[in-house]
């Protein structure tokens, strides 16, 4: 299960290296939703700073859906689907490595992102370390339930317009958890929060949804 | 071949529900009203109600979509209580959601507060309006079965995890009505007895969706199964036509 979901991960993460989808569009694009933040809230009064952890959330969930969409359209063409089931590769190492691509794109956009927040929004950057932590384990719950959801819609018509309201729900928590955390690490947040409890949250919600992503994708590769 | 009529049991259901339906609204609207709510305290013989309503819709849609993907009770029959059911499920939420807010503007004094139960209310809608969505992309009926099975499990298994991240995010609705049950100080009688014909009011109501919904379901698929024979036949016969 392990080697096939490092080949799968090598894979995915070579097609982008030569494709650049994530670097030349979701990235830009993330970036992008930091700028229009700040013409939507008025930077000169403060909310940004206030808000920043949770604007930072909020753009990663929507590269999050780019991500995901795009991981799941590189088998959707010239029967790749067909391709992956046939190779004899484990659908739970399938699962594994394009969760594991998809993870690692978003870390590396969250790295970019949180620099761009540091600089666009003014924000002192501490507790690192928790920050870090929070960012790990939240990408993980994120990148898992991605993957399985563009699963779901992969091959359909409307995968575009129906991945969107299919994972953002399931994936509120993460942004609720992960927000408070970040919060708390850099003590823009409502005092006394405890942050071991959303840590707990987001590491509870990657365990859940990995589990089910092993198990579960066989049976959703095989369909459509 | 499905009856198209209903049967005698979806007959009886249905009168039960109106009847007590009816109920509910006389006794709701008898209540008498109280000195914090005003009218709006007889909102409790519908509001729990409905939301009793749509947790029994999405439990059902989850155990038909296991029962579904279980090899040995796999059948058309669960896919599309499951589908259904969400249908109910949807609407019962939705309007738990509106009676609340009717009820939140003159007490909590605004249309939406960003409380525990509601943002939960609330993302469950957007959860199953997504699962509904996705039933209806078309695909061979066992792709869209398995597809729809494998979402309604998945849109459950967040429901506890939505629930404990709002919970520690905010509380502001009072305790379950249920948990609160303590005859002669905080609900008389009457309003007790009013919630409780509205839980089995919204039950019935509920059943009735469901088959009712189911009939119509089935005789969905019976047509197209039908069509796509009928749709053969003519194109043979054209070609028979043109050959001769």
């Amino acid at each position: 299960m392990w080697r096939d979901a490092v080949l799968v991960a090598t894979k995915d993460l070579r097609v982008e290296a030569r494709s650049r989808v994530a670097t030349n569009q979701v990235l830009p694009f993330s970036l992008l939703v930091l700028v229009l933040f700040a013409f939507a809230l008025e930077p000169d009064r403060g909310v940004l700073r206030t808000a920043a952890a949770g604007l930072f959330w909020v753009a990663v969930l929507l590269a999050t859906v780019l991500a995901v969409s795009r991981s799941a359209a590189l088998e959707a063409g010239d029967g790749g689907r067909d391709a992956l089931r046939l190779s004899g590769l484990d659908p739970a190492g399938v699962f594994l490595g394009k969760a594991g691509a998809v993870a690692v794109q978003l870390v590396a956009l969250e790295l970019v992102l949180g620099l761009g927040v540091v600089v666009l929004y003014d924000i002192e950057l501490t507790g690192v370390g928790t920050l870090a932590v929070t960012a790990v384990v939240a990408t993980l719950g994120l990148a898992a339930a991605g993957t399985l959801y563009g699963a779901v819609a992969a091959g359909l018509r409307v995968r575009e317009t129906l991945l969107p309201l299919l994972l953002l729900p399931v994936v509120a928590p993460v942004l609720l958890a992960a927000t408070r955390a970040s919060e708390a690490a850099l003590g823009t947040g409502v005092a006394g929060i405890d942050v071991g409890q959303w840590l707990g949250l987001l590491a509870t919600f990657a365990v859940v949804y990995l589990g089910v992503g092993v198990v579960a994708f066989g049976p959703l590769l095989e369909d459509s | 071949m499905t009856d198209t009529k209903g049967n005698a049991v979806t007959l009886a259901l249905g009168i039960a529900a109106l009847l007590s339906l009816a109920a509910t609204v006389v006794l709701g609207l008898s209540l008498p009203t109280t000195v914090e709510q005003d009218d709006y305290s007889r909102l409790i013989a519908i509001h729990p109600g409905l939301a009793w309503a749509s947790y029994v819709a999405f439990g059902v849609t989850a155990v038909a979509s296991v029962l579904w993907l279980w090899p040995r009770t796999r059948s058309r029959t669960w896919d599309l209580v499951a589908g259904a059911s969400a249908e109910a499920g949807v609407v019962f939420t939705a309007l738990t959601l509106l009676t609340g807010s009717i009820w939140g503007r003159p007490t909590w004094g605004t249309w939406w507060v960003w409380d525990a139960r509601l943002t939960l209310s609330a993302l469950m809608l957007a959860l199953y309006l997504g699962y509904l969505a996705l039933r209806r992309v078309p695909a061979d009926e066992d792709t869209r079965a398995r597809r729809s099975a494998v979402a309604a499990l998945l849109a459950v298994l967040v429901v506890p995890v939505n629930h404990f991240a709002v919970e520690w995010w905010r509380t502001l609705h009072q305790g379950r009505s249920l948990s609160q049950l303590d005859p002669g100080r905080d609900l008389d009688g009457i309003f007790i007895g009013a919630m409780f014909l509205g839980f089995l009011a919204m039950t019935l109501t509920y059943a009735w969706f469901v088959l009712t919904r189911l009939r119509t379901l089935r005789l969905e698929a019976e047509l197209e199964d039908v069509a796509l024979d009928v749709a053969l036949a003519e194109r043979r016969a054209e070609a028979v036509e043109a050959l001769t």
